[in-house]
This record gives structure tokens, sequence and C-alpha cells, in this order.
């Protein structure tokens, strides 16, 4: 297949670029809308906004999301808050500032268009947040407040305690239900997309799995719209909810549509650290706590001492040693990073070996506890909930875990994939956070896709496609559903007797051990092959229990595995061939003579986008070239 | 907290079982050895039924995602307390530390016909998507929205939507009410929008639609019990219902008028 990745990136000044695009999209009658039928998948910020988007606009939705209620998709647990160039508190904030933190941000390895439209659109984000009723953080004046945010040297972020996320969802989520009760959306809850069905070459529907009662059905509309989130947990362990999974996006690449960017995986450095091969999941702790926590670890490998008793001299402060002028504020990667560096120096503290000190004792009796109480009580709470211990008398034990995935389905200005009529959108594409994203912006850039990008690409789109009249009796429907239910079919008749997450948790070991923070070819190669061994022991030995019909939790487990092990060697793959450091993704032999990421704009300046080939040969790499015109490729450092 | 365990514990667990929506379901007994204090109460159903998958059983079936006490997917009956016996946290927030070895624990799913039970510990919590579809919103199409500064709101009354606002839609307060009313859900929404000033122009027809769809799923009514404000993991003030009530009230009055 030839394939020709063209951005579609308007012509014209960066800053008129999308209002240019958005008079050129050819617009559908409003009369013909309802014509026109959408598929939504997914129904966090990006599915729920945009499926209620499209609602209102008047073409005919459905939204499928695999919870019992389209309120509890993951976006619901972000904690921090959702950037925006409003520049409210006066401090020298802009639309081309917020772009250009951005794109510096991700470390030269997004489109700038796309992330110039984002920085565009995130005021009007907030302004219809606060319309719906979402009660961010005010001042006393009743006016809206803002803070600073992972290291942004303006305050832009708008929140709503510590729950920003679950307050823009239900925001979003009352929006489409209001167009669920008017009849304009129709919504399937526990409903699994296990297949895309492409009719002439087009997306035009999908096959699903109701998780209740087992029916494997085909949908079809005149377009498709994926909002189903990243695939952090192919690393098992993760700060990702337990279902967050790559099944919808890895079946639409299997069917043409190309994966860009695989290996940029975020890794968030404050999390709960594993306490025991029980855990099933990571917990995040805002990074605020570096605000005023200071991360060390003993000199001396194995000192079993509590930690208060300690002395300083006898106390590596690392970070604050190693970057002298942004400390325990570095950003997320580099401060990941560094952890695994002591504690695979043998330093790490705990239990497990597998964890960084973060401590308030100098806070206290800097700004008093009651202050300490005040700035970060609930996440206090928090970590002795989850713990048992207090962290205001001994210092909190912190490890980095897998947060966020920058890379995703490839996809072009309009959001459009590289199969016709197949639109990604949220973290389920690739566009907005290159190799690294900064905090508070994958909020709004869920929103911004699905509130105010694609209702407008997608009418462009159905304005001028030629679609046939094709319901479920279309042959292409009955193919896909013979797929998607032979596999089903295959997965209950392996008749092994190793559970599923068994499985799933060696995975999550070769990816967390080899293709994690600190990558190399040697350990890569390992892991591919691991990886391969793996799907190959799957195939062999896992245990479904239970039958197609009704609720079968390891059916949908499996299902998910299944395609873990397949998209883990891609994003091996990927790894593998970027040689250079950049943003997330650090390779050990590209990097500084003091260890930091050595960036190879000559030669890795594009998006990697990956072509699917079959089972068992290899992706063709296809690459965009990046073009910075307005924001000049430097060096990152915070030294 | 309660008394904190650090030693391994023994636990026996009796469990409700129910194939499917129309079978009759019946409690199942599981002795479960030498499980950590750290481990969440999730994480040791995980392991039971890591055990049952390995003995080629059914799993027990539970709804759970993102285990930080925020989806609202989790949620059972712990020896009759709703998320088990600490208050203000979710089920998957609640760890084994909070027992003693020995202990005897009975899990149930929630129970109430209007949240019906699909399999084991799995309800069927669709009504209150259509409590929410019938009015739990602001209508405010995408892109009409005045600049978000246009309109200040005092920041105590910002306070009190967000307090409201934290519902999880989890399903703790019906379980947990013997009239297995919706209010405090309902409410936890309605009183949020109406405390706000852009909740006001669809406040009254908001209460009277929503209390509606709540009596045509088969809640039950709000008789004053409070067990639902001492059972919600997000601590939601009964005192909202009080709001739900007069705006309720106000707004069949006007319907008449």
């Amino acid at each position: 297949m030839a394939i020709e990745l063209r951005s579609g990136v308007p012509d014209g000044a960066m800053a008129e670029k999308w209002s240019r695009h958005q008079f050129e999209l050819k617009l559908v009658n409003p009369a013909n809308k309802r014509r026109y039928s959408v598929i939504v998948v997914g129904s966090g910020l990006a599915g729920a906004s945009a499926a209620a988007s499209l609602a209102e606009l008047g073409y005919g939705v459905s939204c499928f999301c695999i919870h019992d209620s389209p309120r509890r998709a993951h976006s619901i647990a972000a904690q921090g808050g959702i950037n925006a160039a409003k520049n409210y508190p006066n401090d020298g904030d802009s639309v081309h500032r917020l772009f250009y933190d951005t794109v510096k941000g991700g470390d030269y390895r997004a489109r700038e268009a796309n992330v110039h439209r984002l920085a565009e659109i995130s005021n009007s984000i907030i302004d219809q947040c606060v319309a719906q009723g979402v009660p961010f953080a005010r001042e006393y004046s009743g006016l809206l407040d803002n803070r600073s945010f992972g290291g942004a040297q303006v305050s832009r972020t708008f929140y709503a305690r510590g729950q920003t996320g679950q307050q823009l969802l239900l925001g979003a989520y009352g929006a489409l239900s209001r167009q669920v009760g008017l009849g304009n959306v129709a919504l399937h809850t526990r409903h699994e997309m296990l297949e895309l069905v492409l009719i002439d070459g087009a997306a035009r529907g999908i096959v699903t799995r109701n998780l209740a009662t087992g029916a494997i059905d085909a949908h079809v509309a005149d377009a498709v719209v994926l909002a189903t989130g990243g695939y952090g947990n192919v690393y098992f362990l993760s700060t990702n909810a337990k279902q967050s999974n790559v099944t919808a996006t890895w079946r639409a690449h299997r069917n043409g549509a190309l994966f860009a960017n695989p290996c940029f995986v975020q890794i968030h450095p404050t999390c709960i650290p594993v306490s025991g091969s029980h855990q099933s999941k990571l917990t995040l702790m805002s990074e605020s706590l570096r605000n005023d926590g200071r991360v060390w670890v003993p000199r001396d490998q194995g000192d079993s001492r509590p930690p208060a008793e300690i002395p300083d001299a006898e106390r590596n402060y690392y970070l604050e040693e190693r970057y002298p002028s942004f400390g325990n504020l570095v950003p997320r990667d580099v401060a990941s990073r560094a952890a695994k560096a002591v504690c695979d120096d043998g330093f790490g503290v705990g239990a497990t070996g597998q964890a960084v000190f973060l401590d308030f004792r100098d806070a206290q009796a800097r700004m008093g506890r009651p202050a300490v109480e005040q700035k970060y009580g609930n996440l206090f709470q928090m970590y002795e909930q989850i713990t048992g211990e207090n962290g205001y008398q001994t210092p909190m034990r912190i490890f980095p875990a897998v947060h966020y995935t920058m890379g995703g389905l490839w996809v072009d200005y309009n959001l459009q994939s590289t199969v016709p009529g197949l639109f990604v959108i949220g973290e389920a594409n690739f566009s907005d956070h290159g190799a690294n994203r900064l905090g508070a912006s994958a909020l709004m850039q869920g929103l911004a896709d699905g509130y105010f990008v694609l209702p407008y690409t997608i009418g462009g789109y159905l304005a001028e496609a030629t679609l046939p009249p094709a319901d479920g009796s279309h042959a292409a429907c009955g193919d896909a559903v013979r797929t998607a239910t032979g596999r089903l079919e295959r997965l209950l008749a392996v008749g092994g007797s190793t559970p599923v997450d068994d499985l799933h948790r060696e995975l999550g070991q070769v990816m967390w051990d080899h293709a994690g923070m600190s990558r190399n070819a040697t350990h890569l190669g390992a892991a591919k092959d691991a990886v391969r061994v793996l799907r190959e022991r799957f195939w062999r030995e896992v245990g479904v229990p239970g039958a197609q019909a009704g609720i079968n939790q390891p059916l949908e487990r499996a299902g998910r595995l299944a395609d873990f092990l397949e998209f883990g060697e891609l994003l091996i793959d990927d790894a593998l061939h970027r040689n250079e450091s950049c943003g997330s993704h650090f390779r050990e032999e590209h990097q500084t003579d003091d260890n930091e990421a050595l960036r190879n704009d000559d030669e890795y300046a594009y998006v990697a986008a990956w072509e699917y080939r079959g089972e068992d040969t290899a992706a063709a790499l296809h690459r965009e070239p990046l073009e910075f015109i307005e924001v000049k490729p430097s060096v990152r450092s915070y030294k | 907290m309660a008394a904190a365990s650090s030693a391994n514990l023994d636990l026996t667990l009796d469990v409700w079982r129910q194939a499917s929506p129309d079978e009759r379901g019946g409690f199942q007994r599981y002795e479960m050895a030498g499980m950590s204090p750290d481990m969440s109460f999730l994480e040791l159903l995980d392991q039971l039924n890591d055990r049952l998958e390995r003995e080629g059983k059914e799993p027990i079936a539970f709804d759970h995602d993102c285990r930080e006490g925020i989806c609202g997917s989790c949620g059972f009956l712990i020896n009759g307390h709703a998320h088990g016996p600490q208050s203000g946290i979710t089920s998957c927030q609640l760890h084994l530390r909070s027992f003693r070895s020995g202990d005897h624990l009975v899990v149930e799913p929630w129970r109430s016909s209007s949240l019906p039970v699909i399999k084991d510990l799995v309800v069927d919590r669709s009504a209150f998507d259509r409590i929410i579809q019938a009015g739990g919103f602001i209508s405010a199409n995408t892109g009409s929205a005045p600049d978000a500064n246009a309109l200040p709101v005092s920041r105590t009354k910002a306070e009190l939507a967000m307090d409201a606002a934290a519902c999880i839609g989890c399903g703790a307060c019906v379980a947990t009410c013997k009239n297995a009313s919706a209010m405090l859900f309902t409410a936890a929404k309605a009183s949020q929008l109406a405390l706000l000033p852009q909740g006001q122009p669809e406040r009254h027809q908001r209460a009277v639609r929503m209390v509606e769809a709540m009596d045509d799923a088969g809640f039950g009514n709000c008789t004053n019990e409070r067990e639902c404000e001492g059972n919600c993991p997000k601590q939601i003030s009964f005192s909202h219902i009080a709001r739900l009530n007069r705006d309720y009230i106000a707004g069949k009055l006007r319907a008449v008028t």
C-alpha cells in the first residue's frame, strides 16, 4: 500500500491557520446534518465532548463506552488542572506562550500547527466548562483562580480542588446526557469495540461485544470517531484505570490506521511505590508535592536506619545536587530517570528498594505543620490510606510510574487517521504533546478535540465524501463480526490454566525493565524476543473460564492482553529505531557526558508512523517530517 | 483508622454469587490465608479470583476501574456497610490493615430493585444515568458560552457547589437507605447546579424532572434517616436534599400557576 502522510496543515501565518481552515472546510447544510450518523467510541473528555457537540449540531450520534456509565471514563481521575491562555493573572501569558511552552515541553516532536490551534482553543474550553457549571476554584472576588503547575513560569492552570478531571468530565457527561435525553445520541454502555468495519476503504462502523450479555453486533454510520485513550497498561502497572486498553486503536491499526510514536510514554515521578506482588495498579500523587518536599536517598547502600535518624551529611539530595537551579522541580522525565538511576545503583529505600524519599521535615520546620496540612493535607491522607504511614512523621516513599502515552494513531490536521472517515481524538491520537506532555495539558487537548476541532473537521469530511448507503447487513459487517467472534472463540478454546493477569504482569515486567524510563538497543532487542515468546505462550497457556455469553471479565481482559502483546512489540520497534533521546524516550547510547538526553534533530525530527503488515511481518515505517517555523529547537537544560 | 494490622491476615469471606439477573443467588464461603495488610480490598478479590481461575472456576464478577476512589465503579456491602467499615472511602481504597486476622466478612452487591444484580457483585446502575439525562445539566451548547469571568460566583457558593459535585455516582446512598431512595445522588447534582448562577434559568424545572425520573426508576422516597450521608464515600451532606426539595416544590407550584 502506498501511503503518503499528508498532514494537511493549512497555509498562511501560524496564528491564522485554524481560522482560515475553518472557513475553507466545506459545511454540511443544517437540514442535512440529521441525515449523517457518527459513531463515537469512548466517553472520556474527548469522546463525551465530541458526542455532545456533534449531536447539538444535528448529527445522529451513537456513543459507546465500556463502563456501566459514560461518567466513569478514566479522564475522571485526572487531579491537577487544565491549562488555558486566559492571562487572568496578568503575568504575561498568551496564546503564543502556551503554544511555545507546549512545543518546547514536547521536546520538538509535536506538529506546530496542531499545538498552536490547541493554545488558541484553550480559552474557549474554560468558557464552555464554566457555562456548564463546572465548579472551578475561585478567588474571594468571585473570579476564577489560577495556579502554576508542572514548572510553568506563568499561572495558567484552572482547577477544581484535586478533582479537575472529574469535574470537567461530569460537565461533558452532562452535555452528553442532555443529548441522550433529547434522543439525539444513542448511548451504548458496557459495550466494547472489537473490530472496525471498512466499506469501500472508508471507516463505516464497528463491531462491539455487549459486556453484560455477550452479544456481538455490528453498528454502521457515516464516520467513526475513536476516543479510547492511551495504552499505558501495556506495562500492567500504571496509574491508568484497570480497563484502559489499546484494543480499539490496535484493531484500527490492523485495519490500516498508522500508529505514531508508540515509544513516547510518560512516566510520572511521584507515585506511591509497589507494596508487593498483589499490586494491581499504581496511584499518582500530585506533583505539586515537589514544590515543598525534598527528594533524597541515603548515601550508603542498604542504610536501614529509620530515615529520621540519618543525618543530613549522610543523605543524598540528588536532584538538588545535580540540578541546582531547578532542584526538586525538574520536569517529570528528568525526575523519573534520576529516581530510577539511584535505585538501580542500590540506594533505593523501603522493603523493595524501589523507592526514594520525599521528605517534608524541612517544609514543616519552615512553614509549620498547619501550613503543610493546609496545602497538601488530602495528599498526606491518601498516602496514609494506601501505605499506613504518616507522611508528616516519616518521609513519604515515592517511585515513578507509567502515567500517559503521547503516542497514538496518526492523524492529520483534521484529526483524521490514514483510514478515511476514521477520526481519532484525545489521548488516543499522537498529535499535540510530542515526546513529553506538560502537566495540565491532557485535559485541554481532550476537550479541544471534542468540543472545538472535530465538530468542524468531521463536517468537512462528510460534506465531501461519497458514501454508499449501508447497514448492518453489509458483507463487510458480517466479515468483521466473524473476525471478532472467531477471536473470542479462540481465546476461550486455549484451555490453559494460567490466569490472564499472570501473563499481563509478565508482559508489564518486560516492558518496564527494558522499554521503560531508560532504554538501550541490547535490552530492547531482548525485550522484543521476550514479548514474542510471551505472545506464543499466551495462546498456549492462557486459561479463560466461562463462556462468551454474559459477563465474562477474564475474557474481556484476555482480548485486551492479546492486543497488548502485539502492540508491545511495535512500541519496542519504535524505541529501537529512534536512535536519539528526546522527551520521555531516553536511549542510553545517546546522552551527553553528564548523562542528559541528547536529541538528534538532523535525523529524527519526524513523526514515526507505523503501518501494519501482518502478525509475523515487521511494521513499515513512514515518516512525517516536522518543521519548526515559530519555535526554533533548543536544548532543554535544567541545570 | 481502625487498629492497624502489620502481620498477614487470615480472612473468611462469604461472597454473593449469582450467575445472571434471573437466577437465584447465594453466599459462597472462601478462606483467604496469609493476606498482606497492604492489600486493598479489591486486591483481596483479585487474589481470590486468581485462585478460582487456576482451578478453572468462574471468578467473582465485580465492577472496578480507577482503583483510587474517583470513578465510582466499585462498591459492595461489607458486613452491611457500604464500602466497608471506614467512612469517607470507596471499596478500592479500603486496605486489609483495617481488619484483624480471623475476621469474617460478608460481601454483597448493592440491594435495591432499582439497581438490579446482573452478576455476582455487579449491579445495573443505568437508572442513575436516566436521572441525569432528565435534567442533571445546564443546557449550554458548545460555543455559546460568554467569557468565563463574565459571571462572578461567590467563593462560598462555588465551594458548596464543589462539595455536592464530588458525588461519584457509586450507589452507596441507595444501598444503605431503608427506602432505597436515590435522593442524595439526585440532590447532589441538582444542588450543585442550583447553587451556581449559571444554573438558575433551569433550576426548578431541573428539580422536577430529576425527581420524576427518580420516581420512574422505582427509587423510594426520603424519610430523613441520613444513612446516605453517613455511608457516602464523598461525605456529601444531607442538606443538599433540602435544597432539592425546596426547588421541587417551587417547580411544582410554578407548573400549577
